[in-house]
């Protein structure tokens, strides 16, 4: 019988990120943090970063969302892990979106939300860097 | 893997066997039509005249003829409200709705206005019953139908009917009742409770899927929205759904019969699983505590989402609803549950229970355990 997750469209790799996310949590002190609302549907996401010689060393991140949401959150972290700020900038939803095994077309924004959590919280680590 | 526990009959009621085998009862290659005068007509005649029968008796209709069927509870708002208002707009051109009222009530009212009509939504109070002062206000001797449901889908409400026809009486209009939810679940008396049209759904009742039936007390007007022939007193023309009707009537006979103890043991696990639910941290009703349908328990969870809910209790094997703005196809929150006053966020992270035949009181400890579980788990993911 076809289950709940089928019907809405997610794959089985979406499920497997909703069931048991990677990179739940904050980091105390972070070197970089951003938070995102999401203007269709009202949710959030916050991103916190550790970067050590321009490469994102630690990320975390904790979703208020659907099950989109929080797949696409801890799928963005795992991209990010290990790369420098300028590849991690790169990311995209689309890449997101590919990695999970296609999201729902209702269901693209969401993954917009943890691609913009992501460089927000980049973008954060600059300015702050710029500050000095 | 254990079994399923389906908690969504507001959705869709599995058929019961019993209506099934009451429809098998047609002859193989049945080809009734009511409106021809040979015997596989009278067959067909008597199936659906025996079904309107039986529903009247239900809600409570002296005059069997008062009922008409249809496709479903959408039709019969959609012919109730727009066919009533239209029908009798020499008298005014205002209608009233509940703010909570089902969409298939609200948007045809909206589209009323496009030919004149105007619309208020009358308010409820955070349980999600009617401010009768509001709808005292509300209703003017210009209003000419002004719809309240029996009780809502969503938060299990009951409003106080009774009080609502004396308003809306007193100012000389129709008052019509969607109790697609309420009937066969709890007593309807379309006589007693003053009742000018109501909206029955087949499906709910037990019945099959593209069935209802509109009830219109004798003497009121109702325009076609369908135009065609002349069967359900040209109401509802095209050739009757024979089968779906006789379903449905069985399903009514079936609902008043059990009633009283199908709607106790029904109250029992209801009472049971809002207890069991709302010992969870920042858990909680909504609806009314008490005034409330008896398969009905529906609840919203501080700083969490619904879909999210949904599915993490979809894989624990539980077919729970949520009225959260992330499941719906526009991306907006339930108006119902804004109307009662939650916040966007608070309306997020809602899950609605209704129950059936197919539950029992022995499920309350799994459906519990799930909860906790799932809560347990978005709880630990949220920022806020
Ligand atoms: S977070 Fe609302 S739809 Fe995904």
């Amino acid at each position: 019988m076809k289950n709940l997750a089928d019907q809405i469209g997610y794959s089985q790799k979406v499920m497997e990120h909703f069931m048991n996310p990677h990179n739940v949590g904050v980091i105390e002190n972070p070197d970089g943090y951003g938070k995102v609302g999401n203007p269709v549907c009202g949710d959030l996401m916050e991103i916190f970063i550790k970067v050590r010689d321009d490469v994102i060393e630690d990320i975390r991140f904790r979703t208020f969302g659907c099950g989109s949401a929080i797949a696409t959150s801890s799928m963005v972290t795992d991209l990010a892990r290990g790369k420098t700020l300028d590849e991690a900038m790169k990311i995209t939803r689309d890449d997101v979106a590919t990695e999970l095994e296609g999201l729902p077309p209702r269901k693209m924004h969401c993954s917009n939300l943890a691609a913009d959590a992501l460089h927000a919280a980049i973008e954060d680590y600059r300015e702050k860097q710029k500050k000095g | 893997m254990e079994d399923r526990i389906y908690l969504d009959h507001a959705a869709a009621m599995p058929v019961r066997p019993e209506v099934l085998s009451f429809g098998r009862q047609f002859p193989d290659g049945f080809a009734g039509n009511p409106s021809t005068l040979y015997r596989e007509g009278l067959l067909a005649q008597e199936a659906v005249s025996g079904a309107r029968e039986k529903v009247a008796a239900l809600i409570g209709a002296s005059a069997a003829e008062s009922i008409v069927f249809c496709s479903g509870a959408t039709e019969a708002n959609n012919i109730a409200v727009r066919g009533a208002a239209l029908r009798n707009k020499k008298s005014g051109k205002h209608v009233v709705a509940s703010a909570i009222e089902h969409i298939s009530v609200l948007n045809p009212a909206k589209d009323l206005q496009k030919t004149g009509f105007s619309l208020t939504l009358a308010p409820v109070d955070r349980y999600g019953t009617i401010d009768l002062d509001a709808l005292g206000t509300a209703v003017t001797p210009e209003t000419v139908v002004t719809s309240v449901h029996y009780a809502n889908n969503e938060i299990g409400t009951i409003e106080p009917i009774r009080e609502a026809a004396e308003i809306v009486h007193d100012r000389g209009g129709l008052l019509h009742v969607d109790a697609a939810d309420a009937a066969g679940r709890m007593p309807i008396d379309v006589e007693r409770d003053g009742i000018d049209l109501l909206t029955l759904s087949g499906n709910q009742l037990g019945g099959l899927q593209g069935t209802g039936a509109l009830y219109i007390r004798p003497g009121v007007r109702v325009q076609p929205v369908l135009v065609g022939g002349g069967q359900e007193r040209g109401l509802r023309p095209g050739t009757e759904n024979v089968v779906g009707i006789a379903c449905m009537g069985e399903a009514a006979r079936l609902a008043k019969e059990e009633m009283p103890g199908e709607s106790r043991r029904l109250a029992a696990i209801r009472d049971r699983l809002i207890s069991g639910v709302t010992s969870v941290e920042e858990a909680y009703l909504t609806g009314h505590p008490t005034e409330r349908l008896p398969h009905h328990a529906s609840f919203r969870f501080s700083r969490i989402e619904g879909e999210s809910i949904q599915l993490a209790m979809d894989m624990l094997g539980i077919a729970v609803a949520t009225g959260s703005a992330c499941t719906s196809r526009t991306l907006e929150a339930s108006h119902v549950l804004l109307a009662i006053g939650l916040a966007h966020e608070e309306a997020h992270g809602s899950m609605v229970a209704t129950l059936g035949r197919g539950n029992s009181v022995d499920q309350v400890p799994r459906i519990v355990g799930a909860v906790e579980e799932t809560v347990k788990r978005l709880r630990a993911i949220t920022p806020l």
